[in-house]
């Protein structure tokens, strides 16, 4: 092991344990008011009126007369308003906000409200986005539409020996960070300062400048202690910045948002729900000859994050395999429902599901092991990704899927577990996935522009100034120790605090596992040319600005080269015992080998990946969300599973080092990683045991039901 | 309502609406805000105190049901070597990562300890079920604990 990778102490340990760490709903502010949200009831109607009861002294009214600025939340598209004005597009659309001084008050003011509706038809499926006929959204419903070629897909599907197509579905996932949505505006000296737990400073700074059309010296944005975010906190407080800041600004009072939890359950953005078609052309020697992939992506009401998310499906659409011919088509669908965002994976999740379970048919189909199958087509170095860029890294699947195989033994149980027909079923399953590092295509070099500052004060110690976050994934502790190796200092003498809007550079969002690869890279970089000076000088600032490496290509109108810089890699193993009565599956054990380049800090990166993995799992098995005609089903954590400590054992994981030259001490990403292949790991570990093929997720004991009794149709004609 | 409690080693009395949750009275009268609001339904554990050294989600407690009873919370066990003990088994296990139900299962695992100073992986997974972790996957919160119990023999 290297010397960086060596577990060190984690600073925000104690504080934790102990219950000293402050949270958004920790702190208190003089004459602080709180606010809740009234929402609309209504999938999709005209607002016809609203019917505000008298308020008593001291609560008022916060809704879109009172932004002052665009009434549009600043993501890539502007069609999200802070607060509804004539029309609402989902059930839950905030509407306006009840402030004042008492919570129990604020209820029943809001229990009081009452808005005459007009109702409008909705579209609640993406089915119905396309085939109905019926428009909320754009010209067609269609939030946006790709489609990328690889080589000459129609030439090998005309002279294919075989085919065979088949569709994956996989359902909603809601974030469950632990800590609820929250937030606290302050208005003071004609400034306005937010307070809150969420990943992405900047992006709140500047929702809050367009929402309130002020210059950015007037904008301040803290980020406080964050209890876990997932991508949940990416986009989202961008909203309810906007709705904190025109009520501090209204009332001249601090006003917190904190959310109830059914409130963000049902309310905030979660994970997309997608349908892939694949369709693979086979050669006369059972090779892989070319793939036509369709993803839909349901996006709900508003554009958020989708259209990125489509893309990294989309760059993920072949898994890792080097498939000669591919086409890929994407549309992102809107739906008269939640809008759906950022979660852990970005796309990858679905797109993975989809082409290792594809993959697992086909290695069905040929009566190959699915590891020797996978590993036949899986890219190497000097190989091409779907976009047609060049694998230019030490590709070391073939030693991972070795190491795992020899840890869960998998060969060996993928044969003696067919065919045993006695007691509970044994299956066991595998994936092989990869996570593209950082943001996609040229949005680093284009969109983030990340600048970062390392401060020498007079004690020699040194500050990290960075507008990244810790939500629990650990950069303060990584970030530090690579400026500490770098400048041989003590780990304690680097600090690295919450950031503050008006302390730090913009060195981009904390998402797309860019911090410790990116901005960590940017920091050693910054650290090499304090160090020059550390001894000469008393007090001193240096920054640093991100460059792409000079090998990159991309084309990011037709999506050709490459998507990313860099690639982390990972292969799972699950085995699994099913009920043959109740179907239930039970998971009796995973496995992981895990590639993230040099590894900084051992003991943080197992953290992401069990973590990870176990998001993974319940992903795969049992959080289901529905919507019914528009609303969520499940609103609290009685109805909406996560997994619990009994849910799922411990897990054996290795890690292979591969140091990649533009990443600190060699590190790659690693946070969303470990999320991609669990889903497809236990799916085909349930699909071994049964030998009934599984075409979704959640893979729930009423599903099974239904593929056992034949009533599961797969490649329905839509 | 008068309510007489010993709150974290010192005598209370709470003169309130006894249906109000002792969740918002730790919080607000008494400041205690290591004891956390996860979901407000007795699901999460995030608000997790000692009831008589008997683990509670304090969100589902009204202060009429503790009425002469001992509540310690985060703040009064963290002054404690059972606690250090915890701490340091938890930092070393790696078990702590975005921290918001950390002190719940520190006394999720402290209720534990004081009942089975040795227990097994499947009592310590049975015995921490009331409690979510978003971040970690459990396993290394479950290592913690057997740190803590094979260090602390002379504790529990």
């Amino acid at each position: 092991m290297k010397k960086i990778s060596r577990s060190a102490r984690r600073n925000d340990v104690s504080l934790k344990t102990g219950g000293y760490a402050r949270y958004i709903s920790d702190l208190h502010f003089e004459g602080m008011l709180f606010a809740a949200t009234y929402r609309s009831s209504r999938a999709r109607a005209i607002i016809k009126s609203i019917s505000i009861p008298q308020l008593p002294e001291g609560y008022c009214i916060v809704d879109r007369y009172d932004v002052p600025g665009l009434n549009r939340v600043k993501m890539l598209v502007n069609d999200q308003p802070f607060f509804a004005e004539e029309q609402v597009n989902y059930i839950g659309e905030p509407i306006l906000l009840v402030v004042g001084p008492y919570r129990e008050e604020i209820e029943e003011i809001i229990s009081q409200i009452e808005v005459e509706y007009e109702d409008l038809e909705p579209v609640f499926t993406m089915e119905e986005a396309e085939k109905s006929g019926l428009i909320i959204y754009g010209t067609d419903n269609r939030i946006v539409s790709y489609e990328l070629l690889k080589g000459d897909p129609e030439g090998a599907f005309l002279s294919a020996d075989e085919t065979f197509e088949a569709e994956y579905e996989t359902g909603l996932q809601e974030h469950a960070y632990i800590e609820p949505q929250g937030l606290v505006a302050v208005f003071e000296n004609n400034r306005i300062t937010v307070y809150g737990s969420m990943q992405c400073p900047y992006y709140v700074k500047r929702a809050l400048m367009q929402g309130l059309g002020w210059e950015a010296g007037r904008v301040r944005v803290v980020q406080t202690t964050t209890g876990g975010a997932f991508g949940g906190k990416e986009d989202y407080p961008s909203i309810i910045a906007g709705h904190a800041a025109c009520a501090a600004i209204k009332t001249g009072m601090p006003v917190q948002i904190i959310f109830e939890r059914d409130e963000d359950i049902r309310y905030t953005t979660k994970r997309h729900p997608s349908r892939i078609r694949i369709r693979t052309a086979l050669d006369s020697n059972g090779g892989i000859a070319a793939m036509d992939i369709g993803i839909r992506l349901d996006g709900g009401a508003y554009a958020g994050l989708s259209s990125v998310v489509l893309q990294r499906a989309m760059f993920a659409a072949t898994g890792v395999y080097d498939i000669p011919n591919v086409r890929v088509r994407g549309t992102v669908y809107a739906t008269n429902t939640v809008p759906n965002g950022a979660f852990r994976g970005f796309g990858g999740p679905q797109a993975f599901f989809a082409a290792e379970m594809h993959m697992q048919e086909l290695a069905n189909r040929s009566g190959e092991n699915p590891l020797d199958f996978k590993m036949k087509h899986a890219v190497k170095k000097g190989g091409h990704t779907v976009t047609g860029g060049l694998m230019r890294e030490d590709v070391k699947l073939q030693q991972m899927v070795q190491e795992l195989d020899r840890i869960s033994g998998y060969s060996k149980k993928y044969k003696s577990f067919l065919n045993t027909g006695v007691g509970k079923y044994r299956g066991i399953g595998l994936s092989l996935f990869f996570h593209g590092c950082a943001f996609t295509g040229s949005g680093e070099k284009d969109l983030i522009k990340a600048k970062v500052r390392l401060k020498k004060h007079a004690d020699g110690r040194v500050e990290i100034l960075v507008s990244n976050v810790e939500m629990g994934q650990g950069p303060q502790t990584t970030l530090r120790k690579i400026v500490a190796e770098v400048l041989e200092i003590p780990l304690d003498k680097v600090l690295y605090d919450n950031p503050d809007t008006d302390r730090v550079p913009d060195s981009g969002p904390t998402v797309a596992s860019r911090t410790v690869v990116i901005v960590g890279f940017l920091l050693q970089e910054a650290a090499k040319k304090l160090k020059k000076q550390y001894n000469s000088v008393v007090e001193l600032e240096v920054e640093r600005k991100y460059e792409q490496p000079a090998y990159v290509q991309w084309d990011q109108d037709n999506f050709r080269g490459d998507a990313y810089p860099v690639y982390s890699w990972g292969v799972n193993a699950v085995e699994v015992e099913v009920d043959p009565v109740t179907l239930v599956a039970t998971v009796k054990g995973v496995w992981g080998v895990y590639d993230v380049g040099t590894p900084i800090d051992e003991k943080i990166i197992r953290g992401q990946i069990e973590g990870g993995m176990v998001q993974g799992l319940g992903y795969a098995s049992m959080e289901v969300m529905e919507g019914a005609n528009g609303k969520m089903r499940q609103g609290t954590l009685t109805d909406y599973i996560i997994p619990t400590p009994v849910d799922f054992p411990g897990m054996k994981i290795k890690l292979i080092d591969n140091s990649y030259e533009f990443g600190p001490f060699g590190a790659k990403c690693a946070g969303e990683l470990p999320f991609v292949g669990a889903a497809p790991a236990f799916a085909s570990a349930v699909q071994h045991a049964l030998g009934v093929p599984v075409w979704k997720i959640p893979v729930t004991p009423e599903y099974l039901m239904e593929v056992v009794d034949g009533e599961d149709t797969n490649c329905s004609q839509w | 309502m008068k309510i007489r409690i010993v709150l974290n080693g010192k005598p209370a009395v709470i003169d309130t609406d006894p249906t109000r949750r002792l969740l918002d009275i730790l919080r607000n009268d008494y400041n205690l805000t290591g004891v956390k609001e996860g979901c407000g339904e007795g699901e999460c554990g995030a608000c997790s105190v000692l009831i008589d050294g008997r683990i509670a989600n304090s969100c589902i407690v009204p202060a009429g049901a503790v009425e002469g009873s001992e509540i310690i919370t985060i703040e009064g066990y963290r002054e404690t070597a059972r606690y250090r003990a915890l701490r340091d088994a938890f930092e070393e296990a790696g078990a702590v990562q975005c921290g918001f139900c950390t002190p719940g299962f520190i006394m999720a695992a402290e209720a534990l300890l004081r009942e089975n100073a040795n227990p097994g992986e499947d009592d310590i997974r049975r015995a921490l079920s009331g409690n979510l972790c978003r971040c970690t996957g459990y396993s290394m919160i479950i290592d913690a604990v057997k740190i803590a119990s094979a260090g602390g023999k002379e504790l529990w």
